[in-house]
């Protein structure tokens, strides 16, 4: 996986190629930039949200064009996807429920709305100056980068997985804190949507083929993790896609799962973290350095279990039988 | 030789997709539309996939590149059927 990567950078060399790679990267950058101002500015909710999500996929690439392909698979699953799939559903909750079609209102004053553009510009302009004038980036060597240097000890072989589940397991633990407490805010305020229709036998091929490969593919991402792009959170997306797409057929007791199991799926990924970094040793969150890497496979299938849940959880709306 | 055949094949693919674009902008309907884009966007994404076959020259890779387009043929044929359908429920209630 790795030197299919590092193949795929080292294919401009020829000023030819250069020159294309550069001509990529401006239209890249355009396109971005045109995608963004036509999302904000589209008095169409709906042509909005369907524009945020190839706006998404624009960004996945661009974090591709970098060389951060953990990003562009976190952006295209969760930014991309499931952003999408979210705002969509809320977009229809509100249809549902107001008469009038939805359209972006106009709100705010005109003196308030040139003060918030102005502010726009400035920051942009800030933002400039210090990433190519003030500081600009030097991206240290594998030789100097103390990430390469202390990878043997962490168990995996990626950089980005020794840091979120090694160095800075610590982080990782709040984010899982974080998306638990977004779980227990959907099941106290939140009522399941059902789906707006029973699944005709197009849907149903859909997902019978669909279904079983997102769940392979959400095994393969946490697998491989270890050494190559992945990691439990782009599984967890994954994951959540494969349950998202099983509600959209009609109510799957996989996709929708009872009161106490819910809860059980929710708290898995926090509990074992917590359990984990308890464990006697040097520290907390200080894993014995013959254990690292199975306990860090631990806690990311852990982690999955818990994101996908609260991702589904958080696409139908809340749990069945909510108010 | 081989490269040279590679990149005739991306390039052909890039042009059926810009044709498929240019439809889904002129064409009047929305199933006319929904018609253009799924044909145009599954060849030109079966051409790609055979030139960076082609490019990369490697068997491992041309098997996941025909992998990648027999699933985009599954869903984008299915999922436009689906929209084709909805939009069709919509009209006639």
């Amino acid at each position: 996986m790795i030197e299919e990567a590092t193949m795929m950078t080292s294919f401009a060399i020829t000023p030819f190629e250069h020159t294309l790679w550069l001509i990529f990267d401006a239209t890249l950058a355009l396109l971005v930039l045109a995608l963004g101002w036509l999302v904000v500015s589209s008095r169409d909710l709906k042509r909005a949200v369907v524009l945020f999500i190839a706006f998404g996929l624009l960004l996945a690439l661009i974090w591709a064009r970098l060389a951060a392909p953990d990003l562009a698979l976190a952006e295209a699953a969760i930014g991309a996807g499931l952003t999408g799939a979210l705002l969509l559903t809320a977009l229809r909750r509100r249809a549902d429920t107001h008469d009038h079609p939805v359209t972006a209102g106009h709100g705010w004053p005109r003196p308030v709305r040139l003060l918030s553009a102005l502010l726009t510009v400035l920051m942009v302009l800030v933002i400039g100056w210090a990433l190519f004038i003030a500081s600009p980036l030097q991206l240290p060597g594998p030789a100097q980068n103390p990430v390469y240097q202390q990878l043997i000890h962490s168990g995996v072989s990626n950089p980005v997985t020794a840091v979120l589940l090694n160095f800075r397991a610590w982080d990782t633990l709040l984010e899982l804190a974080v998306l638990l407490s977004v779980a227990t805010g959907i099941l106290a305020l939140g009522s399941e949507q059902r789906p707006h229709a029973c699944a005709g036998p197009l849907l149903r091929l859909l997902l019978r083929a669909l279904v079983p490969l997102l769940v392979l593919m959400a095994g393969y991402l946490l697998w491989v993790g270890a050494y190559a792009p992945g990691g439990a959170f782009q599984a967890g997306a994954v994951l959540a896609a494969a349950g998202i797409l099983l509600h959209l057929g009609g109510r799957h007791p996989l996709a929708s799962p009872s009161f106490i199991w819910l809860r059980l799926l929710l708290v898995t990924g926090v509990g074992l973290f917590l359990l984990v970094g308890l464990l006697p040793g040097k520290g907390f969150l200080v894993y014995p350095q013959a254990w690292a890497g199975t306990l860090i496979l631990l806690i990311e299938s852990a982690a999955l279990i818990s994101i996908a849940t609260t991702l589904m959880l958080a696409y139908r709306g809340g749990d069945r039988g909510g108010c | 030789m081989i490269e040279w055949l590679g990149w005739l094949l991306v390039f052909a693919g890039s042009a059926v997709f810009v044709a498929g674009s240019v439809g889904l902008w002129r064409l009047p309907d929305l199933y006319c539309r929904l018609h253009a884009l799924t044909k145009a966007d599954n060849l030109g994404l079966g051409l790609i996939c055979s030139g960076l076959a082609l490019l990369l020259a490697s068997v491992v890779m041309a098997l996941k590149l025909l992998l990648i387009w027999l699933l985009v043929l599954l869903t984008s044929a299915a999922v436009s059927q689906l929209i084709a359908h909805r939009a069709l429920d919509k009209e006639r209630s």
